[in-house]
């Protein structure tokens, strides 16, 4: 194993990470917000996948150039699944807890089984972005353009996430919603109002890695699963909720990734991830970043 | 100003408030004290919105409240500090403070109140970058205050202020509440330390297992025999 192969491997890893960390933004944000995990995490970014191809195949949109239309597109689909599925869910009588999870799975089974309705289960893939294919070089170590586009989507994401945080009224509201969401009437505040505006913000946080997907990765109705599954275990080792230690997880996990895969054989290459998921959840059940 | 009738709240089966009747006038302090359990909370939080009556009316300035969603209440001019507070512990005081004036978007609107508060309890402009958690109860129990006061209410209520509270910072909230009072804000407030409260207190109600069973002005509850025996200990 040369310096180069170690070298190549973490800047894979990193590039990577960063996009994992994009795709579990949105799971840790409603989770820490409201306590539901969203089980159609996977088919919230395989739909923001396709928007995507469609708005390359229609109007010739460059996935970089769509990122933001998908993100607005998403934002909007993401409020009306809280207003018209867990809304309903979460004032069940009885046993809210079970009627979440089945209603956000629920509601992932009808967005797979509706996209090989529309859109054949077939293999799409974007055949002329810009960086599509692209590399670049930089002391002996390649860079494929789209992971680095990725990568810095991401980076502005947080750095943006960031800011609405811990700057903006909208911010202090999601987390104060999001330690007492009892407490925040007492300010004036509707809850439902920012449990809407956070479902809405986590499906254009996993828009935004949807179009940045398209550009690299093949589309098709079941793509979300790896991807989903990687976040629950990022949110997990981030600590749940918390959309910063999601970045850091994100990252970890990227890394742990890329060093597997220079170890084992490629198709062992997720050993490594859960391996380390379950250390963590043995050692320190709370994630690495979370507070109890 | 505020007007419940007849109002009755029931946990789960169980009643914690019967048929209860208070009002208060504009400009008013207005005490309603008891003995625990005695539905005092009960009343704060069914105006509040907190808890759904099962019968009665709460009118605010001629205007039925009752069964509207807490932060509607907020909205319409009710601030409510409740026996928890329910401070955002993690987040910052000056956050806390930000978070009370989320209604509005002026600047006046915004900072007159803040300065309000802060002159009101001066050792919260101290530790405007801290987080709530950190403070004592007393302190706690001040920024939940400045906190409501921030919605710029029109009537002020208060569920047990002074619990936990070392004495010489529950003088300075009743003091802050006189202020608050002359300032133009309305304050219905409900205790267990009947004296301090009635001191600054216009009237009062006394509730007992969730029934209004007496009321009259601060002087006249203060100098009722049965009240001097079973909350003044005289």
């Amino acid at each position: 194993m040369t310096a180069q192969a170690v070298a190549q491997s973490l800047v894979s890893g990193l590039l990577m990470g960063l996009i994992y960390a994009l795709v579990a933004a949105g799971l840790a944000l409603v989770f820490g917000l409201m306590n539901v995990v969203n089980f159609a995490h996977g088919e919230f970014l395989m739909t923001a996948m396709y928007a995507a191809f469609g708005l390359f195949v229609a109007v010739s949109l460059d996935p970089l150039l769509a990122a933001p239309f998908v993100a607005a597109a998403m934002f909007i689909f993401g409020s009306v699944v809280y207003l018209g599925v867990v809304r309903f869910a979460m004032s069940a009588s009885a046993n809210a807890g079970m009627v979440q999870i089945f209603a956000t799975f629920g509601l992932g089974v009808v967005m797979r089984g509706l996209a090989q309705l529309l859109f054949t289960p077939n293999y799409r893939s974007i055949p002329h972005s810009w960086l599509g294919g692209r590399t670049m070089q930089i002391a002996g170590v390649y860079l494929p353009a789209p992971q680095l586009a990725g990568a810095c989507v991401s980076l502005a994401t947080f750095g943006a996430l960031w800011l609405i945080i811990n700057r903006t009224d909208f911010g202090r509201a999601l987390e104060a919603t999001r330690e007492d969401s009892g407490a925040v009437a007492l300010v004036g505040i509707d809850r439902k109002r920012i449990f809407a505006l956070g479902w809405g913000l986590g499906a254009a946080l996993v828009g935004l890695a949807g179009a940045v997907l398209a550009i690299f990765f093949y589309i098709y109705p079941d793509v979300g699963a790896s991807f989903s599954l990687i976040a629950y275990v990022t949110v997990a080792l981030g600590g749940f909720g918390s959309v910063f230690g999601a970045f850091a997880a994100g990252i970890l996990v990227g890394l742990v990734e890329a060093g597997s895969a220079l170890v084992l054989p490629a198709s062992l290459k997720y050993v490594g991830v859960y391996a380390l998921y379950l250390l963590v959840v043995l050692v320190r059940p709370r994630g690495l970043f979370g507070s109890l | 100003m505020l007007a419940a009738r007849d109002l009755s709240t029931a946990y789960g089966g169980l009643i914690a408030l019967t048929q209860a009747t208070i009002e208060v006038e504009r400009g008013e302090i207005v005490c309603v004290a008891g003995a625990n359990g005695a539905g005092k909370s009960t009343l704060l939080k069914t105006i509040a919105g907190m808890e759904r009556p099962c019968s009665g009316v709460v009118e605010f300035l001629g205007e039925r409240i009752d069964g509207l969603a807490p932060h509607l209440v907020t909205k319409r001019g009710i601030a409510y500090v409740p026996e928890n507070r329910r401070l955002f512990s993690r987040l910052s005081v000056d956050d806390n403070l930000r978070l009370g004036s989320y209604l509005f978007r002026g600047r006046s609107d915004r900072d007159a109140p803040r300065e309000m508060a802060i002159r009101l309890f001066p050792r919260l402009g101290e530790r405007l970058l801290q987080r709530a958690e950190t403070l004592s109860g007393g302190e706690q129990q001040m920024l939940a205050i400045s906190r409501a006061l921030m919605t710029r209410p029109k009537l002020l209520m208060l569920d047990e202020p002074s619990q936990g509270i070392m004495p010489k910072l529950v003088d300075e909230i009743f003091d802050a509440v006189s202020e608050i009072r002359a300032s133009g804000t309305t304050v219905l407030i409900v205790e267990q330390r009947l004296t301090e409260c009635l001191e600054i207190a216009d009237r009062a109600y006394v509730l007992q297992t969730g029934r209004v069973v007496m009321s009259g002005t601060a002087a006249e509850i203060r100098d009722n025999a049965g009240v001097r025996k079973a909350y003044l200990g005289l």
